[in-house]
């Protein structure tokens, strides 16, 4: 087999970060993505113990966790202050304090770097809110390509029980009740999931995203994604 | 989403950019004062000031973890808050909207730290087109000694610190001042900046400034704000 690992290089989506080398990142970037209450933590928090076990050093990283933005984002979504703009932008600037201060350094020392999310959901959610896509895209040029997106794919129904296990249900915010889609947050969490679902399928192509099917049990996912991820570091490393 | 240039309001919108020292902030307080007694509805909005994002801002610039990227970013959600909440509602309501630096600012400083024009550019595209944007043009060594005479202290970023161009931070400043002062000439025919010539009296430039906006007023609408709003700030000359 041929080994590929010194032809790795990374590529930004559009115009990139100033000042970042992209032949010294040695590590790899892994993304689980897919909607609320669809199970992509419980599979981050599996994955990050078994490559940790078969030697991978592994940052494990999720979003509004910044040092610099995280507790903004937190305030502004709890008093409801900010407009679907702002909040676009706001999310971009965590987005970015994280790539450039935790997920690039831990490239740069050869981490397996596996994400809970990345900026497709953060496109999703603005796209649902009725932002540009084009404009979004483009302010999401500063990210790097991962090597794989895993697309953990599931309906409304699948989302739910998930949700009702949480001691809070329904959330405000991945209800979408920030934009009024129904009378209460049931039938607001239906519409909203159904626009993000659709969201995340039409970039599936447009981003290369791997789809599993996030119907099935845990343990069934956990081996699929154990499967695809051992085969995409045997055939980079 | 409307975009750069796709916003049509009864409101209007002037913006005053220039490096520090040029004079625009009393320029365009001047102008206030002028459009209230004219009596049009008259909104103030200050760059960087949203109070949401201010808290992050401080935070980030405190603990010195800005990055180029974030720094911009930052400002962008500023910006972003304060066109959704300050800027937007008052042009629909027929007011005369002014803001202290705008995005070309954000353009200069930005760029000048080494983020792509054209990704900062891209970035600040839901903004609102101003109906005009002054640019306060002087010569560097001139505000420079505005600026450093007036002020105590530089600040870390203030002075660009994060460039590494000099470990004094006075110099720093100077060096910094020069490559935003070369970013806002580049921009003057890209956006259509109107230059006032700012080594001129401060009487002087008022008058021009003023001339200009009134070319601009013939539909706004007069509806004069309370006293009180008045009070504070108005020094008639009659």
């Amino acid at each position: 087999m041929e080994n590929q690992s010194n032809n790795h290089t990374f590529e930004f989506y559009g115009e990139g970060l100033p000042g970042v080398n992209l032949t010294e990142l040695r590590g790899r970037l892994i993304v689980i993505e897919g909607p609320d209450g669809v199970g992509r933590s419980t599979q981050v928090a599996m994955l990050k113990a078994w490559l940790e076990s078969n030697g991978h050093a592994v940052l494990d990283t999720g979003m509004t966790r910044s040092a610099l933005a995280g507790k903004g984002i937190k305030q502004a979504k709890a008093g409801i202050t900010l407009g679907p703009i702002s909040l676009t932008l706001f999310y971009a600037t965590d987005f970015a304090d994280r790539l450039e201060n935790e997920m690039i350094p831990a490239l740069r020392a050869g981490f397996i770097v596996l994400t809970d999310r990345y900026i497709y959901s953060l496109i999703a959610r603005s796209i649902v809110r009725g932002l540009e896509p084009s404009w979004i895209k483009a302010c999401y040029g500063l990210a790097l390509k991962p090597d794989a997106v895993f697309y953990l794919r599931s309906n409304v129904g699948g989302l739910i029980p998930r949700v009702l296990s949480s001691p809070f249900g329904f959330d405000y915010w991945e209800s979408g009740m920030d934009i009024h889609l129904g009378d209460d947050l049931f039938d607001s969490f239906a519409e909203y999931q159904t626009r993000m679902l659709s969201v995340f399928d039409s970039m599936i192509d447009e981003y290369g995203f791997e789809v599993i099917d996030a119907t099935q049990p845990i343990d069934v996912i956990y081996r699929n994604l154990q499967r695809r991820i051992g085969r995409l570091l045997r055939e980079l490393y | 989403m409307r975009m750069y240039g796709d916003h049509q309001f009864p409101g209007k919108l002037f913006i005053v950019e220039g490096i520090d020292g040029s004079g625009k902030s009393t320029q365009l307080s001047l102008l206030q004062q002028w459009l209230k007694r004219e009596g049009y509805m008259v909104f103030f909005s200050e760059w960087n000031s949203s109070p949401l994002v201010k808290e992050t801002t401080r935070r980030g610039k405190k603990k010195q973890m800005l990055t180029p990227t974030t720094f911009s970013l930052l400002h962008t959600t500023d910006l972003a808050d304060r066109i959704e909440r300050h800027i937007i509602p008052p042009l629909k309501a027929g007011a005369i909207v002014l803001a202290d630096r705008y995005i070309y600012t954000a353009f200069a400083r930005d760029t000048a730290r080494g983020v792509s024009p054209r990704w900062v550019r891209e970035l600040y595209k839901f903004a609102v087109k101003p109906t005009i944007a002054f640019y306060f043009r002087v010569p560097l060594d001139v505000s420079l000694k505005r600026i450093l005479s007036a002020r105590a202290g530089l600040k870390y970023y203030e002075a660009g610190m994060d460039l590494g161009l000099s470990d004094d931070l006075e110099e720093s400043f100077e060096l910094f001042q020069g490559m935003i002062s070369r970013k806002y000439e580049e921009m003057v025919d890209e956006f259509g900046l109107r230059v006032i010539d700012a080594t001129r009296s401060i009487e002087e430039q008022q008058n021009e400034v003023r001339a200009i906006v009134e070319r601009e007023l013939v539909d706004v609408p007069k509806r004069p704000m309370p006293v009180r709003t008045m009070l504070n700030f108005d020094f008639r000359e009659d």
